[in-house]
């Protein structure tokens, strides 16, 4: 026990057979990306301590202490900050409807492989499940793969400005990563009860219906309202690009130099996330238990 | 009652339900309300969206982006813009995980004021309320950082250091800090006890403790976090540029804002690339360290 605690990474962690070189080449690796990473992005921490820098700095401070705390600007920013919550809710309750049909299409157990297709012709696996399975795969890596943001301004392009557009975005985006979760979800369920139903002679929707619904529908709850937690900062700042709630407001009021509207809305940012995370997590808890 | 009647039956659905109907019945009613109050609020409406005008509307769009444009310029604008998205978000990940180490530290409740490194050693209520503040200002300053999304820092950081990708480091370090900040901070809380008291019972120093007990079991579940968070700041990155903070994002916005299609269809082609590349190389490097 001793000289594996005294390494800090255990020996067997990397076996000496294949691959005693691969620290080093990972070190080496790591450092040289890190060294032109550095250089591309321009990192200068001197010009954090220029006097430019620190006025800024110091300007923004003063700007947004004390925030702006008017009746008449509270009032005005209740509706940006209630209809961010509202995106959430639409755009995650759209990114389950799109999830849901992809992700049982994307799951192999469900489409081709598996207890459920035995008793398939090899031809009718392939053209029934195989293919509809790599389609929904590709869809769901498209969808995630491009941020929501990206999405945003094209559906603000598309349908115009406003709430709408927003959901749009949430939904595909989170759609896409909610699909992937599910099927993952679903793959790894325990197969007896899937086995038993199926020697009973149950139907194939029955053995869905009775034997993965019930095993994967906690896990489903609880990751879909994570996702919410993610969509509530997503649809704060999706309004940069005019897809409404607060982030429209947060950067006409930074445009503006007014830093304390800026530090007022972050507050508000700061007490929408803080509530739903803890809604959030209280059902999580309760859906563990 | 029909409310009474359903509540057994989903309760039977979700195996892990122990409390009674009524409160099953509040959540449901709850959630549709909520869910009726957001439809109004944000004016979905799908007979707009799947009636004639918003689907050909939708499509007329993405027929427009078509085909992509392969020229060699775009080509090497898109190679380019990517190139720089992920050094920042490279760099953006380091800079997190040097600011989220000695937070994390500072979290810890098991490292601070209490667990197995203090049951022989009490702390004097000096140095407990001491530590006590400690723990309560790392974790306000983390909750700040992550609640901030990274897209606002890069806002406040352009104002303050200006234009480049240099402010997009700084927003992605600072947003992913505070994130990887507590998650490391549970992975610290959450180690194996029984060796730290074999460890404590030699008479190992505290700090010994940590160096042996504590960051070899923590050390492969924070590595495989970071490289998780890796993953989301490739995306992040790719958007910081909208806010004057360089990468492939500040291209799209000027391809969007110019009506440049096809060249918008090169640089979301590049992100789909750089975004997969970079999921493969993580899962990769997670399932050979971790």
């Amino acid at each position: 026990m001793a000289p594996e605690v005294r390494t800090g990474v255990p020996a067997d962690r990397f076996p000496a057979s294949a691959s005693s070189t691969f620290p080093y080449v990972l070190t080496a690796a790591f450092l040289g990306v890190l060294a032109a990473s550095l250089y591309t992005a321009q990192v200068n921490p001197r010009r954090l301590l220029e006097g430019d820098t620190l006025g800024n700095v110091l300007r923004f401070l003063r700007g947004g202490i004390p925030p702006n705390l008017s009746p008449t600007f509270l009032h005005q920013m209740l509706r940006p900050a209630l209809e961010t919550v509202q995106i959430s809710v639409m755009g995650t309750l759209l990114a389950v409807l799109i999830g849901l049909p992809l992700g049982l299409l994307a799951t192999s157990s469900l489409a081709w492989s598996g207890i459920l297709h035995e008793r398939r012709s090899r031809v009718g696996r392939w053209l029934l499940g195989f293919v509809p399975y790599a389609a929904a795969r590709a869809v769901l890596s498209v969808f995630r793969s491009i941020p929501e943001y990206v999405w945003a301004f094209m559906f603000v392009r598309a349908v115009g400005l406003g709430a709408f557009p927003g959901v749009l975005a949430i939904g595909v985006a989170y759609g896409g990563i909610l699909g992937k979760v599910y099927s993952e979800i679903l793959e790894g369920v325990d197969p007896k009860p899937l086995e038993t139903l199926h020697a009973s002679g149950a139907s194939r929707p029955g053995i869905v219906l009775y034997g993965l619904v019930p095993q994967a529908l906690p896990s489903f709850v609880s990751y879909t309202l994570y996702r919410w937690e993610c969509a509530i900062r997503a649809s704060s700042i999706l309004g940069l690009v005019g897809a409404g709630g607060l982030g429209q407001q947060i950067e006409l009021s930074m445009r503006f130099f007014q830093f304390d509207e800026v530090f007022t809305l972050l507050g508000l940012l700061f007490c929408l996330v803080a509530s739903v995370d803890f809604i959030s997590g209280r059902l999580r808890a309760r859906i563990a238990r | 009652m029909r409310a009474a009647e359903r509540g057994p039956g989903t309760a039977a659905a979700l195996p892990a339900a122990p409390t009674g109907g009524s409160a099953r019945w509040l959540l449901t009613m709850g959630f549709a309300v909520l869910v009726v109050w957001s439809y109004e609020g944000t004016g979905v409406d799908p007979a707009q969206l799947f009636g004639r005008d918003g689907l050909s509307q939708i499509w007329a769009y993405v027929a427009k982006l078509f085909p992509p444009d392969l020229s060699r310029t775009a080509l090497r604008e898109a190679a380019v813009g990517a190139w720089v998205t992920f050094a920042i978000s490279f760099v953006g990940s380091v800079l997190a995980v040097c600011i989220a180490l000695p937070l994390a530290l500072l979290t810890t409740r098991t490292l601070l004021y209490r667990g197995v490194l203090y049951e022989g050693r009490r702390l004097d209520p000096g140095a407990r309320a001491l530590h006590l503040g400690i723990y309560g200002a790392a974790k306000g300053l983390l909750n700040l950082l992550r609640t901030i999304p990274e897209i606002l820092w890069a806002l406040i950081f352009v104002f303050m250091v200006g234009l480049g990708p240099f402010p997009g480091v700084l927003a992605l370090g600072f947003h992913t800090g505070g994130v990887l900040g507590k998650l490391f901070g549970e992975v610290l809380e959450d180690v194996d006890p029984r060796l730290l008291e074999a460890l404590q019972s030699t008479g190992a120093s505290r700090i010994r403790i940590f160096l042996y007990g504590v960051l070899p079991q923590a050390a492969p579940q924070c590595l495989s976090y970071a490289l998780y968070r890796w993953e989301v700041n490739i995306r992040a990155a790719a958007i910081l540029g909208f806010v004057g903070a360089g990468g492939l994002g500040q291209r799209i916005h000027v391809t969007i804002s110019l009506f440049l299609d096809h060249q918008l269809l090169t640089l979301i082609l590049a992100i789909y690339v750089m975004v997969t590349l970079v999921d493969f190389l993580s899962t990769y490097l997670r399932r050979r360290l971790v």
